[in-house]
């Protein structure tokens, strides 16, 4: 069987799954950004309960497996009384996972604004929320997105993990074509380009321009 | 150490109350001491300058009363209100930041390195306090600020980002923009130390406008001893975080009494 016949035989089912990954990946990238700012916010507040409940947060998604988080998520939430399908368990347990890493650019770019940003809207009398939303959060926003473009791309990478909780995604029907064929060489081939051209290609140039747009919004291009 | 806050008057009251004094007023990090008993009035109207060596705590009596520090003992009073403490009882408690947040309305200040916000133009870097902060119509903070930069030679920028300005220019944006907050205390905090020679006269000419046109109380640090004597009411020597000599800018330049006065402005004469 030549790579062609290969593809014409297996290639719809590959692209399905791509789809798949492709809606797990945007939202998991959503629900990380959410996470990122609620938890990097936090993890600056005054408050202490706050701060602590941020960094414990942070140190235990951070700390331990993505692939033992998503299993509790799907497995042993629902003993707790928490029930989510398959699909729903997997963009939310990558979106927690990475919004932890997140979150931890987020305050790292907040605290890199300069001190004389945080003064200047002081003596314009702006309340502490009106400084983070207007002054701070923009120009911590253009200092965070180099950073975030590594990250989204983890997210993506990430999504294959869902497949172990059955999520149709691209690395469940290759392991499914695998199983029928033993192709594993064209197999996993064909899945480890379809990863690499949608991160290399789509991923990172949106990304890039992205970087680009904001820095010439701020002044700095 | 706790004081005795039952000293210090709940607000100023009398016919001449300074527009801004500080009683008393002490401020360390840690063990060091950089303002010890700090006692100053500035007037109404009144024009005054800080000089002194580096460190003798000139800028931190800026900070201070843009509450960007916080003191360790005394009272600010901001027209004839006090800014770091409010009553409560009948005696004087630290103020909340609500109360802060009101009396801080009345004063506005320039930074040594303008710190300009880089995301906004010069118009929207003016206009953002006055509808942020203060409410007013969009229309209005424009008409207003545009008036503003007109008046500090900059209404052709308005459109323009900070990085594409240079440093004088953004330092007479700066100013308009802390003017646009209408304060009624002005602070000047080393505006010309970061600029090049050449563009020091055109910020520095702003702020002569400022003392002739308005009614404005300002305090400036500043290095530049000529633009000191010219325009202030009153310079202030520091030294070691006290006032070591305080006269008119005639009689401190011509005349100064003290010894270390002599060998400050000895000093700095001889480096220009």
């Amino acid at each position: 069987m030549s790579y062609l016949e290969f593809l014409q035989a297996h290639g719809p089912r590959m692209l399905d799954g791509a789809l798949i990954t492709l809606v797990q990946f945007v939202l998991a990238t959503v629900v990380s950004v959410g996470i990122a700012l609620a938890f990097g916010l936090m993890r600056l507040s005054p408050n202490r309960a706050v701060k602590g409940f941020a960094t414990v947060y942070v140190e235990i998604f951070r700390g331990t497996s993505l692939l033992v988080q998503l299993f509790w998520i799907f497995f042993v939430l629902p003993l707790f009384g928490i029930t989510m399908d398959k699909f729903t368990a997997g963009f939310i347990a990558v979106g927690l996972n990475m919004g932890a890493y997140g979150a931890e650019l987020v305050r790292g770019a907040i605290l890199a604004v300069p001190k004389g940003q945080w003064e200047a809207a002081k003596a314009i009398n702006m309340t502490p929320a009106q400084r983070m939303r207007r002054i701070i959060l923009p120009q911590a926003f253009v200092i965070m997105l180099p950073p975030w473009g590594n990250l989204v791309i983890e997210i993506l990478k990430g999504t294959a993990l869902v497949a172990l909780i059955s999520v149709t995604d691209l690395m469940f029907q290759a392991r499914q074509i695998n199983i029928s064929t033993f192709l594993s060489v064209q197999t996993f081939g064909t899945a480890l380009i379809l990863y690499y051209v949608f991160a290399r290609f789509c991923v990172t140039p949106f990304m890039r321009s992205f970087e680009r747009k904001m820095a010439f919004k701020i002044g700095r291009a | 150490m706790t004081e005795d806050m039952s000293q210090y008057p709940l607000q100023l009251e009398g016919d001449n109350i300074p527009m801004v004094r500080f009683q008393n007023v002490r401020k360390s990090y840690g063990a060091l001491t950089v303002l010890d008993n700090l006692n100053l009035d500035i007037d109404m109207g009144e024009m005054v300058t800080i000089i002194g060596p580096s460190g003798s705590g000139k800028t931190t009596v800026l900070r201070m009363l843009m509450t960007l520090e916080t003191i360790n003992g005394g009272v600010i009073y901001v027209d004839g209100e006090p800014l770091t403490h409010m009553e409560k009882n009948g005696v004087l408690v630290p103020a909340s930041p609500a109360h802060i947040r009101r009396i801080r309305s009345k004063i506005g200040m320039c930074f040594q390195h303008f710190n300009l916000f880089p995301h906004m133009t010069a118009l929207q870097n003016c206009i953002e306090g006055p509808v942020q902060v203060l409410g007013m119509p969009r229309k209005k903070a424009e008409a207003r600020s545009l008036e503003l930069l007109d008046m500090v030679g900059m209404a052709d920028k308005r459109d323009q980002y900070p990085s594409r300005l240079s440093g004088g220019q953004q330092q007479r944006v700066a100013i308009a923009r802390a003017l646009a907050m209408r304060p009624k205390v002005m602070l000047f905090d080393e505006v010309t130390s970061a600029l090049d020679p050449e563009v020091i006269g055109e910020v520095t000419n702003v702020i002569r406008k400022l003392v002739d046109a308005h009614s404005l109380t300002m305090l400036m640090v500043t290095h530049q001893m000529g633009f000191a004597k010219d325009i202030s009411d009153r310079v202030c020597f520091f030294f070691n975080g006290a006032i070591e000599e305080q006269a008119a800018p005639s009689e401190l330049f011509e005349n100064p009494q003290r010894e270390r006065t002599q060998q400050f402005l000895n000093a700095v004469l001889e480096a220009n």
